[in-house]
């Protein structure tokens, strides 16, 4: 692509830009949230057309007027949401607009030959999918290899993943880059939008870095390492600390600076708890947890092993079968969520854009969404806009909310903006307690850092933090305690300088054998492979 | 790391050239905002509604026969049928210059000169209650079909109040209102009880006690002690005078009911937007998950603003009663609960658009009257007029194809009654 540029009124989405992808080559698209990443890849795969540039395929000027004549090219595209009919199996989806009928236009579909179509490629590129699932009924991680040997069905040379791994879990993201790899060895192209680190330096040959439009050429950063014969990609030796400030323009700091923790009373003491999931299946299991003023106590595992239905338990979202949860010696249970809320318990839920925000409503009143009935900015009956308002403002520029105004929706906002949205607001009453569950999922690297001080500076003002997180680097950055959870149950409470391959092993449940079934093993080797 | 990476924070974009308040003010005009397109929806709908005049009459269509040898006979009478139609509509619904004329001669009444008007605001009436009724309702993301039951039991128990007790003027009045009021409510928490409860769609309950309140009101009407004893058909007693509404001398037919419908109309839009229940509603209707985490009982909001909303209906239907009906026959509240609907969705259920929505649905009414008698178009194209306007308010996408409008900046022109399912 060159020269690449596009323009939605005023904004410059994608500023002239160039980028060359070679043959059997992961290629790592690295930004922050809002940089132009995804535009640049819609240009590519004809979902938006370039106002100015163009695009080559092997040398080829293109113009792609639709995903059908890029598809036609040989370029296919992974949506980070999915495009499956849920009720269809996996294999009526993979035909999905490119049916095998026999017959004539208005001939039978020819299922047999689907299925086979897609079993073949499944075999061929190492990507085991049951053809006759239903699509809903397949966790996340099948859904997206579902999507994956859709676009090599329709036989393409070049795959664009648009943040594949923002909806997986480790396992499934290690899955996920290995298939990468495979592809790339077998000669497809890969380009993998992301702004993970982590999984850049893992599976990447080269990286593009882009950021407000423009690609950050290597020439203008000596001390990152380059490789000038490659255009303006970085090789993947460059250290995760320069990309991150590639991303960004400025240095940042991805550990976290703490001081030692000076932990005081229990604030929050659970015991025996036992909670069951939506489907009624036991989702925890008898866990015994306390959480001391000034400490950050983190709850470490794979997403999915009950820490959601643990923290929605504690917040009376949600109810409990045995046990007692305790709140400075008052009983949190059949407490009530709004109770619970104005009791001095701070909560950032996990999925901030269906339970943190109202993307509807302005940044004011997502701002006040739980303290709306309380003073100063209201009453049981009526609102005190003035007071809504005032404060918004205030707390806008305290959190380095980026928005051009309090009145704007919030849907308006990018990722990060939004979640610095809800810990404002939570972090800007009197707290006891604070909860926050996933706090820098989708979250652009400027803000995760500043999410973490927040989060440490609630701490060293004396609030019991419970953080949970499916990062273990988040987790073992943030926490003083860190709790493995697997299964329901906490395998172990350890300190956060205890090796990452240990915790690892105790998030796929290996210190317990006996609980271990055939593919907690597995899980575990996966973990000992991302480890090496 | 090398300072050349530290970059200045990114400098404010230049300051723009600021647009002139004229040239601002026609590109918002031409843009693909609500009001434009509710205005160019009521444009569309006028055209098709000529082409469907010309077609309904015989006499101008045979002129069409010829249109080759002699086209402008097929056009002048066509003109000359739609012009008329038309004009009659705005006459009937507005002001006729000529009732004006005579008055200032002396040869007419004042009462005639503002005979339209009054016929437009006396059928605006019940609507506004019954669209806010429905446009409170989809603001917490209930679809409340139910406004035509709760208006029908509003009539019944403020008719009956209006007949059967003997209390002062003006106290007897307020009993009744209160009495239709309360009937709404009641017929109204029904469904958001069993919404809250049991999760029962309230689309389908509120369509179910529709047919109960309408049948029940068949069946009242015909018993001793309501049916009035000088009639065998199904007709009630009269309201006492002293419940009746307030209204101008006759022949005009508008009543305190519209003040009434202005001050309730303020009163819904301060609850929707200034409230702490309004506050609850508005996030538990765009997003219940996020609500209920941040501490708010959406099974609580559901069943409060369903009796909101019956409240409201209930007291469009006893308006109309005691403003406009006098008596309680089976078909007292006429279509206002279903047509509430549709002025909702034209008013884009905020407040003050349902009630021009409804002071518009009024004028198609009152004018369509006179259409009928002057020029004898049957009243039927009017519906077709309001339905043709909401077909079109519901695919805006279809107007701003027709239009050519651009896309409005911040304007979600969703279809929004469509989502409520």
């Amino acid at each position: 692509m060159r020269g690449i540029t596009k323009r939605f009124g005023d904004l410059v989405a994608n500023d002239h830009i160039d980028i060359t992808v070679e043959p059997g080559e992961v290629h790592a698209l690295l930004g922050e949230n809002g940089a132009g990443k995804s535009t640049l890849m819609n240009q590519l795969y004809g979902l938006l057309q370039p106002d100015e540039g163009e695009i080559l395929v092997d040398g080829e000027a293109k113009v792609f007027r639709s995903p059908r004549d890029a598809i036609a090219a040989g370029i296919g595209m992974v949506h980070q949401h999915f495009m499956l009919v849920p009720v269809f199996t996996v294999a009526e989806n993979i035909a999905l607009g490119a049916e095998d009928v026999r017959g004539g236009p208005l001939g039978i579909l020819d299922r047999r030959r689907n299925r086979r179509d897609v079993l073949e490629t499944s075999r061929k590129y190492g990507l085991p999918i049951d053809p006759d699932a239903l699509v809903e009924n397949l966790p996340v991680g099948a859904q997206q290899r579902v999507e994956i040997v859709k676009a090599l069905t329709r036989e393409v040379d070049l795959l664009i993943l648009d943040e594949p791994t923002a909806v997986l879990t480790p396992q499934e993201t290690d899955e996920l880059l290995g298939v990468m790899r495979s592809l790339a060895e077998t000669g497809k192209s890969i380009v993998f939008i992301t702004h993970k680190l982590r999984e850049v330096k893992a599976v990447a040959d080269r990286i593009t870095v882009i950021r407000r439009g423009r690609t950050v050429a290597p020439s203008n950063h000596p001390a990152a390492a380059l490789d000038r014969t490659e255009g303006s990609a970085f090789s993947p030796d460059t250290s995760e600390d320069e990309l991150a400030a590639l991303m960004v323009g400025r240095d940042v700091n991805l550990e976290v600076t703490k001081t030692p923790s000076e932990p005081g009373r229990e604030v929050l003491k659970i015991s025996g708890l036992v909670v069951d999931d939506d489907r009624g299946v036991r989702a925890v299991d008898g866990i015994d947890l306390t959480v001391r003023a000034g400490e950050v106590l983190g709850v470490a595992g794979v997403q999915g092993n009950g820490q959601t239905e643990l923290v929605e338990a504690i917040m009376g979202l949600r109810g409990i079968r045995a046990g007692a949860m305790e709140l400075d010696n008052e009983s949190l249970a059949g407490m009530g969520t709004k109770k619970i809320l104005s009791a001095g318990v701070g909560y950032i839920p996990e999925d901030r854009s269906l339970d943190g925000v109202v993307k509807e409503f302005s940044v004011a009143e997502n701002l006040v969404l739980d303290m709306y009935d309380r003073p100063p900015f209201g009453n049981a009956f009526k609102l005190n806009p003035k007071a809504i308002n005032e404060s918004a403002r205030e707390r806008v520029t305290q959190f380095d909310i980026r928005t051009s105004s309090a009145e704007h929706a919030v849907s308006t906002l990018s990722g990060g903006n939004q979640q610095k949205v809800v810990v404002a607001r939570e972090m800007s009453r009197p707290l006891r307690l604070m909860i926050a569950s996933q706090p820098t999922r989708g979250v652009d690297v400027g803000s995760i850092e500043f999410i973490h001080n927040q989060i440490i500076h609630e701490r060293d003002s004396g609030t019991a933090v419970l953080v949970v997180s499916s990062e273990l680097e988040e987790v073992c950055g943030l926490a003083d305690r860190v709790a493995v959870m697997y299964r329901g149950r906490i395998l172990a409470v350890v300190s956060p300088d205890t090796p990452r391959e240990e915790i690892g092993l105790l998030m796929a449940g290996a210190t317990s054998p006996a609980q271990a079934s055939p593919d907690a093993a597995q899980e575990a080797a996966a973990q000992e492979e991302e480890s090496e | 790391m090398s300072t050349d990476v530290a970059e200045t924070p990114a400098k404010p974009a230049p300051p723009q050239k600021e647009d002139s308040f004229l040239s601002l003010f026609l590109k918002n005009l031409w843009s693909a905002n609500t009001v434009t397109v509710t205005f160019l929806s009521i444009f569309l709908a006028l055209v098709i509604g000529a082409v469907l005049i010309v077609i309904s009459d015989s006499e101008v269509l045979s002129k069409f026969s010829y249109f080759t040898a002699r086209p402008s006979d097929a056009l002048n009478s066509s003109w000359d049928l739609i012009s008329q139609a038309y004009s009659d509509l705005f006459k009937g619904a507005i002001f006729d210059p000529a009732a004006f004329q005579a008055w200032f001669d002396g040869t007419g009444t004042w009462q005639a000169a503002f005979g339209p008007i009054s016929e437009t605001l006396t059928y605006a009436t019940p609507l506004v209650f019954t669209g806010l009724s429905v446009a409170i309702a989809f603001r917490g993301g209930l679809f409340n079909i139910g406004g035509q039951g709760q208006a029908v039991i509003g009539c019944v128990l403020g008719g009956v109040a209006g007949f059967a007790f003997s209390l002062p003027a003006g106290i007897h009045l307020i009993v009744a209102l209160l009495f239709g009021l309360i009937g709404g409510a009641l017929w109204g928490f029904l469904p958001g009880l069993l919404k809250a409860r049991t999760g029962a769609h309230e689309v389908i309950t509120t369509i179910m006690l529709n047919y109960v309140a309408t049948l029940f009101l068949g069946w009242l009407i015909l018993q001793k002690g309501v049916q009035d004893p000088n009639r065998s058909d199904a007709i009630s007693k009269a309201i006492k005078s002293t419940a009746e509404l307030p209204a101008l001398p006759s022949p005009l037919r508008v009543h305190l009911g519209i003040v009434l419908a202005v001050l309730v109309t303020a009163g819904v839009a301060w609850l929707i937007n200034r409230s702490s229940f309004g506050f609850e509603l508005r996030a538990v209707g765009v997003n219940p998950p996020a609500a209920k985490t941040a501490g708010m009982s959406v099974a609580k909001t559901y069943t409060l603003l369903m009796v909101v909303a019956g409240g409201l209906a209930g007291l469009g239907g006893a308006v109309q009663v005691l403003g406009t009906a006098d008596k309680l026959t089976a078909q007292v509240a006429g279509n206002i609960g279903f047509d509430g609907l549709l002025v909702a969705l034209l008013g884009r259920n905020k407040p003050w658009g349902t009630l021009l929505a409804a002071i518009l649905y009024g004028a198609l009414r009152a004018g369509g009257n006179l259409m009928q008698v002057d020029v004898g178009i049957s009243l039927e194209l009017v519906t077709v007029l309001q339905a043709l306007i909401v077909i079109f308010i519901a695919a805006p996408a279809l107007v701003k194809a027709i239009f050519h409008l651009r896309a409005a900046r911040s304007a979600r022109l969703g279809t929004s009654l469509a989502k409520g399912w």
